[in-house]
């Protein structure tokens, strides 16, 4: 009974008495586990053996399973069909149903490798393909967009205002608890900026300009461009999945048979939820970043708080701060579109949840810093 | 699968559950429960929804921890072996899921040859090959091997499970309500394929199913579970006699009669 002490298989050939032919003795376990030692010699035998007959005896063996009986359903199958006279002996009643059950031989399901393709299709089919699940993508975005634009939790002609519930879990989830991590990340960022800047202006002279430095770049780029990375990781990835595992479980089918919008029930309130909450992470960080740069400055520097403070309100102007804060809903929608259509793409199995979820951060992320290039164009040319 | 020497029918026990109890914080699931598996017999196991029919399966699976008892599978306790006697004894046991539990990122060949990669020293040409057979064994289109579980419907995917579930020709295979989902047809096919695959590969089969027909039909034994133990196991004949309310409700019902009388009129 115990598996680890099976016999291993075995089998010895011997003419028959007849001199007409040969008899192959099995004897031990013919089992998958015990099976390989003599696969080399059955192959070899299923070559060449029996001249006119072939005996096999099952005398000896004393287990056998779907492999055992396969491998010697091929040998038996291979000597008739080149006109060898099969016999058996000694088979239990078992043995014989279930070598009977097998079938001679399989149906040669061989996957077509498909047709042979040109170099130059391998080499262009690829980009055909990126520029058409572009076109794709940004179409889905748009329909997202404009389904989130058309109307709250828009119930196929029904309307029944947006949930408020709805909306503030998803912004507890992906704003409040967001703070901690974000508030971390934006003080060493704030903090690093002012220390390589005061190290830098120390050769000028000019070390109180870390102050304009550090605000400047934190609340016009560095501020709103890191939080909203940072959320794209965070709450984007977290959208797709649980978006792409309801597709999965068709839940989202559900959605639409009982006549609700999924654009609305699902996705509306997570980009609203973002749109909130990404400016207001964005200032939470835009703080921790200053005060980390005021502990730089001051340890490094000797630049006091006060001194900070007032150099502060005399370098940024009422319009840096806007221009920061103008881009983070965009980004938000960004983030939030962006994941949306990514979960909706999800198929059947696990693997494409993966993947989705993969690129959902890294083109949500890719879009955000593309994004952030345009506005300082846009910016640069209005002169603001 | 054993082709042991000897008649299936010697009463060898596969798997022995003793006083086992299982609960969850306060809650007791299972409590005391015993129960015998015998070779080459397909027991079927019935309850209401909630008496912990999976809660049982998943526990002789160690799948959930257990408060006490013991557990014996193929005459081994899995608490006294090593490492490597659980890996051999996990290769004789096989188990289809009730929703298939089948890897989404793999296709049906590569389901059923995960096992045997993972377990086996078998050239490819001849997992391939078995990998073909049991798909064939389990009446699935040769042309599902290459298919993805997305691809398949429900009958295709339970026939897949159990190809793979087969795929080691494990000795006792657990079942989890293979015939749900399935038309009356296919599920008729199905039960047919299980005792077809009991006489010819030798297996134990452990059924969890709230299908009579399949009860009626394929199964040796029938073990109730009621009241946090298993309240009764035999034949049919030993159900319709047992005087339990749940249990004359369940095989004397409305729909269990139908299929009691086309039983009786059959010659």
């Amino acid at each position: 009974m115990n598996s680890t002490a099976l016999p291993a298989a075995s089998l010895t050939t011997q003419p028959l008495d007849g001199g007409m032919g040969e008899r192959i003795v099995l004897s031990g376990a013919w089992r998958n586990t015990s099976l390989p030692p003599v696969l080399g010699a059955v192959d070899e035998l299923g070559q060449r053996a029996g001249g006119q007959r072939l005996e096999l005896d099952f005398t000896d063996v004393d287990q056998i399973d779907t492999s055992g009986a396969w491998v010697l359903k091929q040998m038996m199958v291979s000597a008739a069909d080149r006109g060898c006279e099969v016999r058996t002996r000694g088979m239990t009643p078992a043995m014989k149903e279930l070598i009977g059950a097998l079938p001679d031989r399989l149906e040669a399901v061989r996957a077509s490798a498909g047709a042979k393709r040109t170099l130059f299709q391998r080499l262009f089919e690829p980009i055909g393909r990126t520029v058409y699940d572009f076109w794709e993508d940004s179409i889905s975005a748009m329909n997202i967009l404009g389904a989130a634009v058309r109307g709250a939790q828009l119930k196929f002609g029904r309307h029944s205002g947006l949930s408020p519930a709805a909306v503030v879990n998803q912004m507890d989830n992906m704003g409040v608890r967001a703070v901690p991590i974000i508030m971390l990340m934006s003080f060493l960022i704030g903090a690093i900026i002012a220390q390589q800047g005061a190290f830098q202006l120390r050769y000028f002279g000019a070390e109180i300009f870390v102050v304009d430095l550090v605000g400047i770049l934190q609340l016009r780029e560095v501020g709103v461009l890191l939080t909203a990375i940072m959320i794209a990781g965070r709450s984007g990835s977290a959208i797709t999945a649980e978006i792409g595992s309801m597709k999965m479980r068709e839940e989202v089918d559900a959605l639409l048979v009982m006549g609700l919008n999924p654009v609305g029930v699902l996705i509306f309130p997570r980009l609203a939820a973002l749109a909130v909450v990404l400016p207001l992470l964005t200032i939470v960080a835009n703080f921790a970043a200053l005060f980390g740069a005021a502990v730089v400055a001051f340890t490094y520097s000797g630049i006091t708080f006060e001194v900070f403070l007032t150099r502060l309100h005399q370098a940024v102007a009422f319009s840096t701060i806007i221009a920061g804060m103008v881009k983070a809903p965009f980004m938000a929608l960004v983030i939030g579109v962006v994941a949306a259509v990514e979960g909706l793409k999800v198929g059947g199995s696990a693997e494409s949840l993966g993947k989705q979820v993969t690129a959902s951060v890294v083109k949500s992320i890719f879009v955000v810093i593309l994004m952030d290039g345009l506005f300082a164009m846009f910016y640069a040319s209005i002169g603001f | 699968m054993d082709m042991q020497k000897g008649t299936p029918q010697d009463h060898e026990i596969v798997l022995s559950v003793e006083d086992l109890t299982v609960g969850f914080g306060s809650k007791v699931i299972l409590d005391q429960l015993s129960l015998d598996v015998r070779r080459g017999e397909i027991l079927g196991f019935v309850g209401a929804s909630g008496t912990g029919k999976s809660v049982l399966m998943r526990t002789v699976l160690r799948l959930l921890p257990r408060r006490s008892g013991t557990i014996r599978i193929l005459g081994q306790d899995y608490d006294q072996l090593s490492e490597a006697e659980r890996t051999a004894l996990d290769m004789r046991l096989g188990v289809l899921f009730q929703h298939g539990a089948l890897f989404s990122s793999l296709t049906v060949k590569e389901n059923i040859q995960l096992p045997m990669r993972e377990y086996l020293d078998l050239p490819q040409k001849l997992m391939d090959e078995l990998a073909h057979l049991k798909i064939a064994l389990t009446g699935l289109a040769p042309d599902a091997a290459d298919k993805y579980p997305s691809e398949l419907s429900g009958g295709m995917i339970k026939r897949a499970a159990l190809a793979r579930a087969l795929a080691l020709d494990p000795d006792l295979v657990f079942l989890d309500e293979p015939t749900s989902g399935l038309d009356p047809i296919g599920a008729a096919e199905f039960d047919e394929l299980i005792a077809q695959l009991r006489d010819t590969l030798g297996l134990t089969v452990y059924m969890v199913t709230h299908d009579l027909d399949s009860l009626f039909s394929v199964c040796d034994r029938i073990a109730v579970l009621g009241k946090k133990r298993v309240l009764v196991e035999g034949t049919v004949e030993d159900m319709l006699a047992f005087d339990d309310p749940w249990v004359q409700s369940y095989f004397r019902g409305k729909r269990a009669r139908s299929i009691v009388r086309t039983e009786d009129a059959r010659p």
